[in-house]
């Protein structure tokens, strides 16, 4: 069915993407924030690091600078909704609009390849490792790693005060806390987190392209809800860790259904695929308590 | 101590929906002093509240707290001197955390918080002894959801985080007006005793003239916006309810129509 190429891919994907899902975990969830500026700011995580990468800074270094720039990102949609008293969700268009134009100014030009340049892969395949396998073990450490930092950060004092300011404000407000900035930190760091799976989507991949951000949204939120679908998010903990296991499930599922060839789908359909699961992980949850009531009643 | 001064407050101005809810009220509490505040609808009590707590900001009136100027610092600035529990038990506490988280986010009220853990192991012991003390098995729930907890566990739970930390003052807006009244008495109960135990300088708002006058040192009656009636020491005690009216109606030349205050 799969071949194991294919399988690695998925993972490879599916951990990039769990980084993207623990951004949108942080605004849509924690914070209650609906943030679509992650469509723009995982190109420019991509695109910073490209143009640092082809112009022979060190790739961690230019990983790093990804992250910043995607914080800034995410800041100034925070800020448009706090100071400036947009909507959040319009906030978040208007940065995701204006990103696109920022992310070709960076470029200078709509894509950028990659693929003769040192990125934070190359060193690793020197380690013995077969050529599909490398992304994988790196971006699972990545991944564990930014896992075990963010769930001890929203278990400490800041991160107990980002989780009332989105739960609920009036009462954080009542307990000291300055909920503005505890969206403006917030949507930066979910940011942040979502222009470094573009950086390292555009390492692995090869290239950073202008419009490879184009539903990155969907995508997350996808993860995000199949993950709680397969996982109920009872603590931090078991939240992220659903993120992760989405994200996986998430690619897991696509790779079968475009390889299974009796079904007839092709890479063009990712996307009404990626919408019919988003659709069935939302209802499926409620389908299956109305079919259990339906036997508990006759 | 809290020293109000000529508090103006208009919603709505310039609109014809504008509506004046504090019009010139002035009111000082002294340290330790425990003043229930009544009033109709639309007297003003909830937003006089608002006004302390920084909810919103007044027109025009100076806001004291221990002698500090906090009239124009935003809710969070001012929650170091303000403790807070509100009417609905659901605005008090987050439903979605612990009951331990919540109380680790009111130990830390009005301080800096940082990176360390939230919810640190000595704070439990602390947390557990003070649930205790409420009689209710809350002691051994410190990891259940607030959200499992019924309206008057939550109450409790709330007076118990606006407690937890030395605050000057503590404002309660009709904080049993929700709760069934056995359950309500028990709120009430646990109000006087934490007043007590820690010399708290408690203002509450409540809509029953019964409760006004048997709890606390000092009863103010608000009316369109202003205090219009201020009585404590020997001249409240032995005062009834119909008394009380009396006094409100000669005073004003006003006659009260809000079943409201005439019941409980």
């Amino acid at each position: 069915m799969l071949s194991e190429i294919a399988l690695y891919g998925a993972f490879e994907t599916g951990l990039i993407y769990g980084l993207v899902a623990f951004g949108i975990y942080l605004s849509f969830r924690v914070l209650d924030f609906p943030d679509l500026t992650v469509d723009g700011s995982f190109p420019l995580g991509a695109a910073v690091s490209a143009v640092m990468i082809i112009n022979g800074w060190n790739p961690w270094l230019a990983t790093g600078a990804a992250i910043i720039a995607g914080m800034a990102a995410g800041a100034v949609t925070a800020t448009l909704n706090v100071r400036l008293k947009i909507l959040n969700l319009l906030a978040s268009i208007l940065t995701m609009i204006a990103l696109y134009s920022v992310n070709l100014r960076i470029m200078g030009r709509p894509n950028i390849a990659l693929l003769s340049e040192e990125t934070v892969l190359t060193p690793w395949y020197d380690m013995g490792l077969a050529f599909h396998q490398v992304p994988v073990v790196l971006f699972f450490i990545v991944a564990v790693v930014v896992l075990i930092l963010l769930w001890r950060f929203m278990e400490s004092e800041t991160g107990l005060a980002m989780r009332a300011t989105g739960a609920n404000p009036r009462m954080a407000r009542a307990q000291g806390i300055a909920t503005g900035w505890m969206i403006i930190l917030g949507v930066a760091l979910s940011n942040g987190l979502v222009a470094l799976a573009g950086s390292l989507f555009a390492q692995s991949q090869g290239a950073a392209d202008v419009t490879m951000g184009v539903g990155v949204i969907v995508v997350g939120l996808a993860s995000l809800i199949g993950g709680e679908a397969v996982l109920s998010p009872r603590s931090v903990l078991r939240a992220l860790l659903a993120c992760l296991i989405g994200a996986i499930l998430y690619r897991l599922a696509i790779a079968l259904a475009l390889n299974a060839e009796f079904i007839g789908l092709k890479t063009q359909d990712l996307n009404l695929i990626t919408a019919v699961l988003v659709t069935l992980a939302i209802v499926l949850p409620g389908a299956r308590h109305s079919v259990k009531s339906f036997f508990a009643r006759s | 101590m809290i020293a109000a001064q000529n508090l103006r407050l208009t919603f709505g101005k310039g609109t014809p929906l504008e509506n004046p809810a504090l019009c010139g009220l002035s009111l000082t509490v002294n340290q330790g002093e425990f003043v229930t505040v009544i009033g109709s609808n639309g007297a003003g009590k909830s937003t006089f509240l608002n006004a302390l707590s920084g909810e919103v900001l007044v027109d025009s009136g100076v806001i004291e707290v221990d002698g500090e100027d906090v009239t124009k610092l935003p809710t969070h600035k001012r929650a170091g001197r303000v403790s807070r529990v509100f009417q609905d038990p659901l605005a008090g506490t987050c439903e979605n955390l612990t009951i331990e988280e919540n109380m680790a986010l009111a130990i830390k009220r009005g301080m800096r918080r940082g990176l360390g853990t939230a919810v640190k192991t000595r704070y439990r012991d602390r947390f557990r002894e003070g649930l205790a003390t409420l009689n209710l098995g809350l002691e051994n729930r410190l990891g259940d959801k607030m959200g499992l907890l019924s309206g008057g566990q939550r109450q409790a739970v709330s007076l118990l985080m606006a407690s937890l930390n030395p605050s000057s003052i503590l404002l309660l807006d009709e904080h049993t007006a929700a709760l069934d009244p056995r359950t309500a008495e028990f709120v009430l109960d646990l109000t006087k005793r934490i007043i007590r135990e820690q010399e708290k300088t408690a203002l509450m708002v409540t809509h029953s003239m019964k409760q006004a006058l048997e709890v606390g040192d000092r009863t103010v009656m608000l009316h369109q916006g202003q205090v219009v009636f201020d009585i404590a020491g020997q001249d409240r005690e032995g005062l009834t309810v119909s008394d009380l009216l009396k006094l409100f109606e000669k005073q004003r030349g006003i006659e009260v129509t809000d079943d409201s205050l005439l019941l409980g």
